[in-house]
């Protein structure tokens, strides 16, 4: 809804605003995605907010290509180091919650 | 290769739409391996994306691939060999490095304006810009710093007892308010002076560990879902800095994911948020009560409890996290199976704070192949218990403890519990008399209905089932 508004609102919205408006419309699905997550599995949930909050990669790949073509070593190597921090966060926070998830076993019946 | 600004928006989008397919996933154990799957698409298709955009090329795509390669290593190895029991502490640890990539990415944008493209009129810093960047590294050095303090309380390398330093709000707020005047100062004059943004950044670090240390080792359920959240906003406000879709919705959920975990933590033991925050409270080792009158209880042996469940119709089991510290998951599930083989109708009934993160409990039974459809939550099942013949509490107290009703001058008093007093009989397996975390003596101990097993939870358990 919002959206469509701001869209019909046509003209000229600033990107700030654009943004703003998806971020508070991604809280409310986030709100209600997550209260419907079975408390069974809120730590699986916490290992893979976890490891999709590592999304934060994209800025360190910026930093990366920022810094290599031109920018200041500072970002290629912050850079660097942020894929690498993000890199341990996705394979270790998506692998720990398969190895959780694969764990939750039905009734043999 | 290199793609234009609006597909690359169009695949973020994508790459969020599978992100939210991934929480949405675990409402539910069966679509919960599918839903990982979708989150680790989703992240691979932000990453592709972010490399064919950003153009990256030769140097920089062999440095992302060294990064990638030894990250991913690490990651993978210490995912395959963490013990459960030690989730809490592995979280909090990847928290940390969440706070520190935001912290180490703002700088590089920071240093590499144009390329971020956040450089206004006149060649300054927007100060928009200037603002997210500052809120992403200050959250993120606060996650990162008050990650490691939870991370060493969880891990034993520090006393889980609340830190008290003299006047630590004031210092709080003084270090708050001077990172505030510091941004305030960098947004007027356009970022033209780095060491302001290292000033503000040493700040956080600075603030993440006096705000974390005053907690005491029993809270830090709700601070190791607080940093969860805390993480997302960091992510959110870089993601607005970058103009980045994927990362200002991951952020927003992985925000509100936290914030609703902490007050589910928060309501499991009816501390208010603000409470937890301000420290003090809970250190693992509660202060003696000193003046405790010795009252009668009834001693059982392993024989007593195997015949009481053995000739029982419904047994409802009370796992605590003492269940895991003595590594008594596997025997109990043994127990389970061998009276259910008997005609016993065995559950499992999990209070939100039985372990030492939310839903804990629920992967150390799952890891003992407990059947998930075999255990309940709180609000499922505590109408069972007056139907229950026996209440079988291993590992837990506090959170069975009537005087959360009963007594309104209990500090836990109000803190949801496990009706287990409602149950014919009552078995606990307890290593000693000794009160919980909370410090309070428990009348259940003395009613006439209880049995106390006195002994250390695995070797009991194991009596009872040869007794079986």
């Amino acid at each position: 809804m919002t959206l469509a508004i701001i869209l019909a609102g046509g003209a000229a919205v600033s990107p700030l605003v654009f943004q703003l408006a998806i971020f508070v419309l991604a809280i409310f699905v986030g709100y209600y995605v997550v209260w419907s997550v079975t408390p069974a599995l809120h730590t699986p949930l916490m290992a893979v907010t976890n490891a999709i909050s590592s999304v934060i990669i994209v800025g360190a790949l910026i930093a990366v290509a920022a810094g290599t073509k031109g920018g200041s070593p500072i970002s290629t190597w912050t850079g660097v180091i942020a894929v690498a921090l993000c890199a341990v966060n996705i394979f270790g926070g998506f692998l720990v919650t398969q190895r959780m998830l694969a764990m939750y076993k039905k009734k043999e019946r | 290769m290199t793609l234009s600004a609006d597909l690359a928006a169009v695949l973020y989008t994508v790459s969020a739409i599978l992100f939210i397919l991934a929480l949405r996933g675990l409402s539910s154990p069966e679509t919960s391996r599918r839903g990982n799957l979708y989150g680790m698409v989703g992240i691979g298709v932000a990453i592709v994306t972010t490399i064919l955009v950003a153009g990256l090329g030769g140097q920089g795509l062999l440095l992302v691939g060294a990064g990638l390669a030894v990250g991913g290593g690490v990651g993978a190895v210490i995912a395959r060999k963490i013990p459960m029991t030690d989730m809490p502490q592995l979280v909090a640890a990847f928290h940390s490095l969440v706070g520190l990539a935001a912290v180490l990415v703002a700088l590089a944008a920071f240093f590499s304006p144009e390329s971020f493209g956040i450089v206004g009129d006149g060649g300054l810093m927007k100060p928009g810009s200037l603002l997210e960047l500052s809120l992403g590294a200050g959250i993120g050095a606060i996650t990162f710093t008050g990650s490691l303090i939870a991370f060493a309380k969880l891990n034993g390398n520090m006393s889980g007892a609340p830190i008290l330093l003299p006047a630590r709000h004031l210092i709080n707020i003084a270090l708050a308010a001077a990172f505030f005047f510091l941004v305030g100062m960098m947004m007027s004059t356009g970022g033209a002076d780095p060491w302001m943004m290292w000033a503000l950044i040493g700040l956080t670090l600075i603030l993440g560990f006096t705000l974390i240390i005053p907690i005491g080792g029993a809270d830090m359920p709700v601070v190791v879902s607080m940093l969860n959240s805390y993480s997302g906003w960091a992510a959110a406000a870089l993601g607005f800095t970058l103009g980045n879709l994927a990362l200002i919705i991951v952020g927003a959920l992985v925000g509100s994911s936290g914030a609703i975990l902490s007050y589910i933590m928060c309501k499991g033991m009816n501390r208010s948020f603000v409470s937890v925050i301000l420290g003090g409270f809970g250190g693992d080792a509660a202060a003696a009560v000193g003046d405790r009158e010795e009252r009668p209880i009834k001693r059982g042996s392993a024989e007593d409890a195997a015949f009481i469940m053995k000739n029982a119709s419904k047994v409802i089991i009370v796992p605590g996290y003492g269940l895991a510290v003595a590594q008594a998951q596997h025997a109990t599930r043994e127990m389970a199976d061998t009276l259910k083989e008997a005609g016993v109708d065995v559950a499992y009934a999990i209070h939100p704070v039985a372990g030492r993160m939310p839903g804990h409990m629920n992967v150390l039974l799952a890891e003992a192949n407990v059947p998930y459809d075999e255990v309940f939550e709180l609000e499922d099942i505590n109408s069972e218990f007056s139907n229950a013949d026996v209440a079988f509490v291993i590992g837990a107290n506090d959170v069975t403890n009537p005087a959360a009703k009963t007594d309104p001058q209990s500090p836990i008093a109000g803190m949801p519990i496990l009706d287990v007093d409602k149950a014919a009989t009552v078995l606990f397996v307890k290593r000693s008399l000794s009160p919980g975390y909370a410090g309070i003596d428990n009348d259940l101990f003395y009613e006439d209905k209880t049995m106390m097993l006195l002994s250390e939870a695995k070797k009991m358990v194991e009596e009872i089932i040869k007794a079986l």
